[in-house]
């Protein structure tokens, strides 16, 4: 499969899924169907998809300690022991998986091969990819915190905290709150931004167009399609925010109504979100659990000094000394070597 | 090699680019000569009950496969998952960032897509989505997942026969994923249909046999250390005493093979005689074994099984001589393999005493379950502890620059102690670019069994971005001497330095150990242990 028709199989996919809440909603009224019924069902396959796919690998053990270490080993005193990067313990190893998942450490190591005839090969500084997968996650969690509002009443104070920073570009650009535009959140737009730039990537980078499936390009517009929904709601065709939190909050407190006139825009920003939640546990998305258990990252180098047990370990058959001996006593006492057993030798 | 290596010139002429309008999965796998090594050969596998033994040629259409290859290679694969949590981990959770696509050494040397580490992977993933995920069951090439056919497993064959298990790309992968895992485990699937190469499991059979990979029998083992003796008495006027087999002695040493075999390795050997030698009025006791005379593991680039097999014999060999604990020589995959497997695969080791030098006193505590110490740590406290007289001066003809060796680096974290023993035996010591060293440290492009004749194109393309860097530090600082703390290195490294840095020769750090260091009542050493003049020396060698 070429990225060519990768791209419009998984941009079919996604208009696709866009179609169907809004035949659904617009046409044939089944607001209750998108707006309650499949909410349920997506968070159910989400957390019993997750639970079961972080169980499945919990129950591989991780025979041998693997970790890639990426510094100085712990040895003589008198050595500067990269506790970080090649931890001895739990905690170097909990500072790591911190870098790691918070700030992406390893993909910060990025670099650009540039070869040149001669060959003259270079790696250059190359950060862009860190600094998109930085935003592109940041951003996420960011829309994920500011939704909150929908689902609590009171609004907790980090929530609106977190709103606040988010639209702090506002001050800037429209100095009465609420005038023409409501305050511009960054981080949709950041979110947009940096998923056209994964997937610009994608397309004009030869080796990575090579390498991506359906599957890699997909996700990307299944996110950009909730971004873009969700920013056309927020700026261009309102829909009915009082109605749309009656329905959350009903969802939440298990009490769930659905208000009449809420705009079939939402319905499908709900849908592809539902998608989106049903589609982690069984697509590449898992990678967010899957991070916490890799056992290049999550280990420490100790099985020197702290003995590490395989739980499956089996006896194996040998070549034993005595064996050895066997066929070698004669050569060995006539070259001096001591032997077990004083041979055949005349 | 019949056919007439290309010129540096025309090897160098690689794109990277991939070919945009065909996927890979339709693309043709060609197996080409001067990439592939050879099959492996019945007997070797017979000898040490590995499956399907026959005779076979990777180039023939029909591999002689027993009819439900297909079923042994899935039930192998789903043991497997079973069995490492890497495996099913790195099967599920690649998002193909293309962050390791141009990390790998074979593809900057070679420019084939398949060597993009994160392809190298999905030769293995495309199968595993369509026998074991839903999403590939139901979506198929959508979710990226193929059937497993003839044509994919000589695909496999050929691809996880070029990944030297360096791990660079696991270190630049934000989840870790290690392909040297994939590879060792996909490797272990390819075995069980009698899929191998003749390099690694003719030395698999021989270190069975007899204790290493070159099939050194005892007496020929003893023999070749003599001649090495017989250097260093015509060198510096002294005989070292070593023993052999010697039950009693505190320490057992264990190095590659190849450090008594082959040139440059031979003087790394002497090195270490030499050393010894030095530290036995000082209260070394120290025993070589003809049995466990092999450091390196080729069973690792077999299975695990196979690994665990043959590294068994270092704890029994300690064992039966009753020592303390064990010294081990400069290796790399060694080294990752005791580091990270040995105690887990063989221990635990309770017949052992946790490591103290015998000279210094000091307790290498993180040898302590293991009880093996590497040889360079080992040195390095000995010069901490002023305990050796060294003549740099006796190094300066060499510039040298220091190779970290991927299983060192990265499966263990071996950095300053080699360094440290090259800035107290040497004057001029260069580093290489730092995207080029240490953990970022690039193969030598023959690791992990791929150190044979036949796939030299393989091995010089794979070990151009190393000889790349050195050449960087012998135009910039004069470097002609690159050091290694690998065997593997040690053979395959002054090849690739003729083929693209002429005139940069290749040692071990024990070697410059061993010329630097002053035993007493030596006499005035005039030469090297590689028999060339020492420096001030030259035009007495004219006369």
């Amino acid at each position: 499969m070429n990225f060519f028709l990768s791209i419009v199989l998984s941009l079919g996919a996604v208009l696709l899924l866009v179609a169907i809440p809004w035949v659904g909603v617009g046409a044939l009224d089944l607001s209750g169907f998108f707006g309650v019924f499949l909410p349920y069902v997506a968070l159910i396959v989400f957390f019993v998809g997750l639970v079961y796919r972080v169980v499945g690998w919990a129950c591989s053990p991780s025979p041998f300690r693997i970790p890639t270490t990426a510094g100085q080993q712990w040895s003589l005193p008198w050595i500067k022991h990269s506790w970080i990067d090649n931890p001895k313990g739990t905690f170097g190893v909990l500072v790591r998986m911190a870098f790691e998942v918070l700030t992406f450490r390893s993909l910060f190591r990025n670099t650009k091969l540039q070869f040149r005839s001669g060959p003259k090969i270079g790696y250059e500084w190359e950060k862009w990819l860190w600094l998109a997968a930085l935003a592109f996650h940041y951003a996420f969690l960011t829309v994920v915190i500011r939704h909150l509002r929908f689902f609590t009443e009171p609004i907790p104070y980090f929530v609106q905290v977190i709103d606040h920073l988010d639209g702090f570009i506002q001050a800037g650009i429209a100095p009465i709150d609420g005038f023409m535009l409501p305050s511009v959140w960054l981080s949709g737009f950041v979110l947009l931004a940096a998923a056209a730039f994964l997937f610009l990537r994608r397309v004009l980078i030869s080796q990575l167009s090579y390498l991506s499936l359906p599957a890699d390009y997909f996700p990307l517009f299944l996110i950009g399609g909730i971004a873009f929904t969700g920013i056309l709601m927020r700026y261009v065709w309102k829909v009915d925010i009082v109605g749309v939190k009656t329905l959350t909050l009903g969802l939440v407190t298990f009490s769930p109504k659905v208000p009449e006139g809420i705009g079939v825009l939402f319905y499908i920003h709900l849908f592809l979100v539902c998608a989106l939640l049903a589609y982690i546990p069984f697509s590449k998305i898992v990678h967010m659990a899957g991070v916490f258990l890799s056992p290049t990252r999550n280990l420490s180098n100790n099985s020197r000094f702290v003995r590490h047990v395989n739980p499956w370990n089996y006896p194996v058959k040998v070549h034993t000394y005595e064996e050895y001996e066997e066929e070698f006593r004669d050569k060995m006492i006539e070259a001096g070597l001591p032997v077990e057993k004083e041979g055949s030798a005349e | 090699m019949a056919e007439k290596m290309m010129k540096p010139e025309q090897m160098a002429q690689i794109t990277h680019r991939a070919p945009v309008f065909k996927g890979w999965m339709d693309a043709p796998v060609e197996i080409k000569q001067g990439i592939f090594c050879y099959a492996g050969k019945p007997q070797n596998l017979k000898y040490v009950d590995l499956p399907n033994p026959r005779e076979w040629s990777p180039l023939d259409e029909d591999w002689k496969l027993p009819s439900n290859w297909k079923e042994i290679i899935l039930e192998g694969l789903r043991e497997r998952l079973e069995r490492f949590r890497s495996l099913k981990i790195f099967m599920d959770i690649c998002v193909r960032c293309g962050a390791c696509a141009d990390k790998c050494h074979f593809f900057i040397g070679g420019g084939d897509p398949r060597n993009m580490p994160v392809l190298r992977a999905e030769l293995l993933r495309s199968v595993y989505r369509r026998e074991f995920t839903q999403a590939g069951k139901i979506l198929g090439k959508f979710a990226g997942a193929r059937d497993l056919d003839y044509k994919v497993l000589k695909e496999w064959w050929y691809y996880f026969f070029q990944c030297s298990e360096c791990r660079r790309c696991s270190l630049f992968c934000p989840y870790g994923i290690d392909t040297a895992e994939i590879t060792i485990i996909a490797r272990e699937l390819l075995n069980l249909l009698g899929l191998n190469t003749d390099w690694i499991s003719a030395p698999v059979a021989n270190c069975y046999r007899t204790g290493n990979h070159l099939g050194i029998q005892p007496h020929a083992y003893k023999d070749m250390i003599e001649f090495f003796l017989d250097d260093i008495e015509g060198i510096t006027g002294i005989r070292p005493e070593p023993s052999f087999n010697r039950k009693g002695a505190e320490v057992l040493f264990i190095t590659p093979s190849g450090d008594v075999f082959a040139d440059p390795g031979t003087y790394t050997c002497m090195g270490y005689l030499i050393l010894f030698h030095y530290l036995q009025n000082l209260g070394l006791d120290l025993t070589w074994s003809t049995f466990s005379s092999e450091g390196g593991n080729f069973g690792y680039f077999t299975s695990h099984e196979m690994a665990k097999r043959l590294n068994a014999k270092m704890y029994a060999e300690a064992k039966r001589l009753g020592v303390k604990w064990i010294l081990g020589g400069e290796c790399g995959h060694m080294w990752r393999v005791l580091n990270q497997y040995m105690d887990t695969f063989n221990g635990p080791a309770d017949f052992l005493e946790e490591p103290v030098s015998p000279i210094t006193g000091t307790r290498f505590e993180n040898a302590k379950t293991t009880k093996m110490v590497h040889i360079t740590e080992f040195t390095a406290d000995l010069i901490k502890h002023n305990k050796l007289k060294l003549e740099k001066s006796r190094n300066d003809h060499l510039k040298v620059t220091f190779h970290d060796s991927c299983n060192t680096a990265r499966g263990m974290g071996l950095f300053e102690e080699p360094r440290y023993i090259i800035r107290n035996t040497c004057n001029y010591f260069y580093e290489m670019p730092e995207n080029t060293i240490r953990e970022q440290t690039f193969c030598c492009g023959s690791g992990s069994g791929l150190n044979a004749g036949e796939n030299m194109e393989l091995r010089l393309r794979g070990g151009l971005p190393r000889a790349n860097a050195v050449k960087y530090v012998k135009e910039k600082h004069g470097v002609n001497m690159v050091a290694c703390v690998c065997a593997i290195d040690r053979a395959v490294l002054p090849p690739l330095m003729d083929y693209w840095v002429p005139g940069v020769a290749v040692t071990g750090v024990h070697e410059l150990v061993g010329n630097a260091l002053i035993l007493e009542g030596e006499k005035e050493r005039e030469t090297n242990l590689r028999g060339d003049p020492l420096p001030g020396m030259e035009e007495e060698e004219d006369v």
